[in-house]
């Protein structure tokens, strides 16, 4: 253990009621054959009902190990070896990485759901779209025969699918990626849940999709007061959409903070070169400043215990070095995890 | 070989004794096909019926025969004929289906056709049915074994290829031999064709098995080698009669051995997939 | 959709007349145009020198190749194969007869290897690395390794000579019992329908042994794709999709990674009926089976050409047939499928 949430545990009982999701200290790891590679160490966030969170990292930061673990859709080699993921349900708290699977799942699909990306390979590509709906409809509510099938289409319209009586006997291959998409929402969506996780759902999909995609989700959640989990590599995006962000690199949770006060004051020096390698209207390609080196070997026996101190220009050998690194709350609500923090 | 690929084959190695096990055995029909005749204990065409039908003994190791031959002598000595058939009906079917392959991938348009088409009108037989027609209607000789056998084998040579070569025809490589002058049938020759044999490797040896249980398949219904020559399948036909009557030891011990060395050959086959290429592994 | 469907099943149905067209042809050369004299294998190897000449103008052979192939598809068309010396019969009156017993046995032997082979597969993908897993590889590269004609005579030794809990590997039914009124001319099944039980047993216990000894062969292939096209479904997204949706872990694997799976399998199929095919002629020769595999072989033995003939021909329609099958098996599955083409 080298991350320890230290300032905040105190203060943090008064608000667990609200939280509908609070995830601590969440560790996954992989075994493979040339050894275990410490995928996520020591990884806590909490959302509240109906808001929508961002994490964001780049490829390989565990931000999909985090949502396939709360899904509990991690592959084969993943395990989860320590920490709480607190699911609140209408009547008690659920341990997303404890409670048994069959009540589990019941949740999934129900009350917690989630979209991938790539919609095309997403779907069951030789059953008809609106069967995939029905299916999980079947499955957690008690619908039956004519009403299965008018809700699914239903959902087909909520998600502004044209034709949605002629979409629910098409099959994944006969539609855009897009409309794969919003069919994902779609199933997601069809027994209201209370959180919807998104993995990188506009990957792949071209531009004006994608808003048109983004915006769907975000009008959907207000609409149903659903809380979302929004994770991309795109800061923009996030920024755009998300109330809080999440800042993930390598495993770590480095920096979380509501979104206006983490662009206006980033605390970690990852999040402050995120930013500055993000593309914005009025920044020329060239004022993007790529971030140099790797992520650490998560494989090796000895981690450093501030992941990106060798990627960091203000890392401080003794001071840097510290074990465990803690996690500070420089001002409410702004998390981070660095001994060196910006100002 | 470069540092990795050095670590890689030892990892394989680590992962594979199996494979090596296929190795030695390999080794050692190897050896009984070169050496058998003058390592083989008895004569393998010697009868005496004095001493038919015997079980195994320290004298007759694998027991004799219902002329009183020894078994063993006769199993090693019908490696070479066995491994001989199929060596040579895979090598054959190997040099016209890459051939072929090379041209249909190479050239496409009519060629690829026609070659496709015919490969197709094979494959839509049973193949071992076409072979025994084949045999049937050319004549019931060894040599028309080995040709049955490399013509049931040339559709699979034939698409391998093919599609290898089609996947690697635009390559940039190829683009660029083509640019410095080489003529068509030195690219394929010279640049094409060796980026194909790791992979051809990998379905010679998975066929060689295959060969060898089809050649012993004809001469078990009476096809090609005729009695008394010692081969795996007429050794087996031979003794079935007396399977019913207790007597197994006559078509026990061929059969193993011809088994065995399927076995060895396919295990051999899934080694150097897992060597030349792990993503091939199912 | 019902429209499109249908329009792809008449499309894979003319696409199997080139192979018909193909096999024809072969069939055809492969008695006529090769080395040696057809009119001495037709009139059979103890023909005099008149037979021989009256065999060849009976066949045409005194005509041109193409002449020759018209006659040959005239006799096609009027169903005459020829008369088997052996048997004194017409060729296509023997294969009729013989045909169902040979349809027996294969259709048995593939459904002993499916029902083995697909369970196994899923068994072995589901816990990968379990010692269920390593069974099931080393079974798929042991299987293919095993001679058919060798195993068959093992497990006579075994199951027959040794242990007596199988009748004697000679033929479909004890010659204490007759066969059931032809419905199916499948034993197993014409014997129920006729409501005899005993019957049923006689037939079913001399089906076993060599059902079993064919169906081994082909198992391996099967087990092999069931268990990569399985293990590939499993970790596809579409799978996460349903898991993180909550469907039942029976609906996830058999609703939606089975179905998808059984594509490659059923491809597969091809290729293990080829199998099947060749292999049932060995089968049929170590069990005394009476179908058409034995018939060809006795033929061979007595240089008897023209059922062998008639025997590769049928078998190979059978053989396209069989084929274009599956073709549509995977066109009713496979929504995909012929919408590219």
């Amino acid at each position: 253990m080298t991350l320890h949430q230290s300032a905040s545990s105190t203060t943090a009982t008064d608000t667990v009621t609200a939280q509908l999701l609070s995830v601590e200290n969440l560790d996954v790891e992989f075994r493979t054959r040339s050894g275990t590679v410490k995928a996520l160490e020591a990884v806590s966030f909490a959302i509240n009902p109906g808001e929508t969170v961002g994490i964001v990292g780049e490829s390989g930061s565990g931000k999909s190990v985090t949502a396939f673990t709360l899904m509990g859709v991690l592959d084969r080699a993943g395990k989860v070896a320590n920490g709480k993921a607190l699911f609140q349900t209408d009547r008690v708290a659920v341990d997303l990485l404890r409670e048994p699977e069959s009540s589990l799942r019941q949740l999934r699909g129900k009350e917690l759901s989630m979209i991938f990306q790539n919609p095309r390979t997403a779907l069951n590509p030789i059953r008809k779209v609106g069967k995939q709906i029905t299916d999980v409809l079947r499955c957690h509510t008690d619908l039956s025969g004519d009403a299965l099938r008018d809700r699914a289409i239903e959902m087909l319209a909520s998600v502004r699918i044209p034709d949605p009586e002629q979409r629910y006997d098409a099959y994944p291959y006969e539609l855009s990626g897009g409309l794969c998409q919003r069919i994902m929402i779609a199933i997601a969506l069809a027994c209201a849940p209370k959180l919807l996780i998104a993995d990188e759902p506009t990957t792949g999909l071209d531009v004006t999709t994608q808003a048109t995609v983004m915006n769907l989700i975000k009008d959907l959640a207000t609409q149903q007061q659903m809380a979302a989990i929004l994770i991309t590599h795109d800061l923009a995006l996030a920024s755009e959409y998300c109330d809080r962000i999440v800042v993930m690199h390598a495993g770590h949770v480095v920096e979380s903070a509501p979104t206006h006060s983490l662009f206006r004051a980033p605390r970690h020096p990852y999040t402050a070169k995120l930013i500055a390698a993000t593309p914005e209207p009025h920044k020329a390609f060239a004022d993007l400043i790529p971030i140099a080196g790797n992520l650490p070997d998560l494989k090796a026996t000895t981690i450093p215990p501030c992941r990106f101190s060798q990627r960091c220009d203000r890392y401080e050998p003794a001071l840097c070095d510290q074990a465990p690194l803690t996690r500070q709350q420089p001002v409410p609500e702004h998390h981070v995890a660095c001994w060196k923090p910006l100002e | 070989m470069t540092s990795t690929t050095f670590q890689h084959t030892r990892y394989v190695i680590s992962e594979n004794l199996v494979t090596f096990g296929a190795f030695a055995l390999f080794l050692v029909l190897t050896l009984f096909a070169i050496f058998g005749e003058a390592i083989a204990p008895y004569d393998p065409l010697a009868s005496n019926a004095a001493a038919a039908l015997q079980p195994p003994s320290a004298a007759h190791w694998f027991g004799t025969d219902q002329l009183g031959r020894d078994i063993l002598s006769r199993v090693m000595v019908a490696t070479r004929l066995d491994l001989g058939i199929a060596v040579m009906a895979v090598a054959l079917s190997f040099l016209v289906g890459s051939l072929l392959g090379t041209c249909a991938g190479y050239f496409g348009g009519w060629s690829d056709r026609i070659i496709s088409r015919c490969i197709d009108t094979l494959m839509a037989f049973p193949l071992f049915v076409l072979a025994m027609g084949l045999v049937a209607a050319l004549g019931n000789t060894v040599a028309n074994i080995i040709y049955a056998t490399a013509i049931i084998n040339l559709p699979l040579y034939t698409r391998v290829v093919r599609s290898e070569i089609l996947v690697r025809r635009e390559a940039g490589f190829v683009e660029a031999a083509r640019l410095t002058g080489n003529s068509e049938w030195r690219i394929m020759a010279r640049h094409l064709f060796p980026n194909v044999l790791p992979v051809m490797m990998v379905h010679i040896s998975l066929n060689m098995g295959w060969a060898i249980l089809n050649a012993a398949g004809l001469s078990f219904i009476g096809l090609g080698v005729q009695p008394p020559t010692p081969e795996w399948g007429i050794m087996v036909a031979e003794g079935a009669t007396y399977i019913v009557s207790g007597e197994w030891w006559l078509a026990l011990f061929p059969g193993a051995v011809l088994m065995m060395a399927v076995f060895c050959f396919n295990l051999l086959g899934d080694g150097l997939r897992d060597l030349i290429d792990p993503r091939m592994r199912t | 959709m019902a429209h499109s469907t249908g329009k792809i099943i008449g499309q894979r149905i003319l696409g199997a007349i080139p192979s018909v067209i193909g096999v024809i042809i072969v069939t055809f050369l492969l008695t006529r145009a090769l080395p040696g004299d057809p009119a001495a294998f037709f009139a059979g190897p103890a023909a005099t020198a008149e037979a021989i000449a009256e065999v060849r103008a009976t066949l045409g052979l005194d005509k041109t190749l193409p002449e020759q192939f018209f006659l040959y598809l005239g006799d096609l068309v009027r169903g005459d194969l020829g008369t088997s010396l052996t048997t004194g019969q017409t060729v296509v009156y023997d294969l009729a007869t013989r045909l169902p017993a040979s349809l027996e046995l294969t259709l048995a032997g593939l459904v002993f290897a499916i029902a083995l082979a697909l369970p196994l597969g899923i068994l072995a993908a589901t816990k990968p690395n379990s010692w269920v897993d390593h069974g099931v590889r080393l079974l798929a590269t042991a299987g293919v390794s095993l001679p058919t004609f060798f195993t068959g005579l093992f497990l006579i030794y075994l199951l027959y000579y040794r242990m007596g809990i199988v009748p004697a590997p000679l033929g479909r039914l004890d010659i204490l019992y007759s066969a059931p009124p032809p419905v199916t001319g499948l034993y197993v099944i014409d014997s129920l329908l006729a409501g005899d039980l005993a019957l049923f047993w006689a037939a079913a216990s001399q089906l076993f042994l060599p059902a079993v000894t064919l169906g081994l062969f082909a198992l391996a292939p099967l087990a092999r794709v069931t268990r990569a096209s399985m293990l590939g479904m499993l970790s596809s997204d579409f799978i996460r999709t349903a898991r993180a949706s909550g469907l039942p872990p029976r609906q996830v694997l058999f609703g939606y990674a089975f179905r998808n799976a059984m594509l490659p399998v059923i491809t597969t199929l091809g290729v293990v009926f080829s199998f099947l095919l060749g292999a049932n002629i060995l089968v049929e020769k170590v069990f005394a089976w009476p179908g058409i595999g034995s018939y060809a072989v006795e033929a061979l033995v007595a240089s008897d050409y023209a059922p062998i003939q008639g025997f590769i021909l049928t078998m190979a329609l059978l053989y396209v047939v069989l084929n274009l099958l599956i073709d549509l098996l995977y066109v009713v599955i496979d929504p995909r499928a012929g919408v590219e083409a």
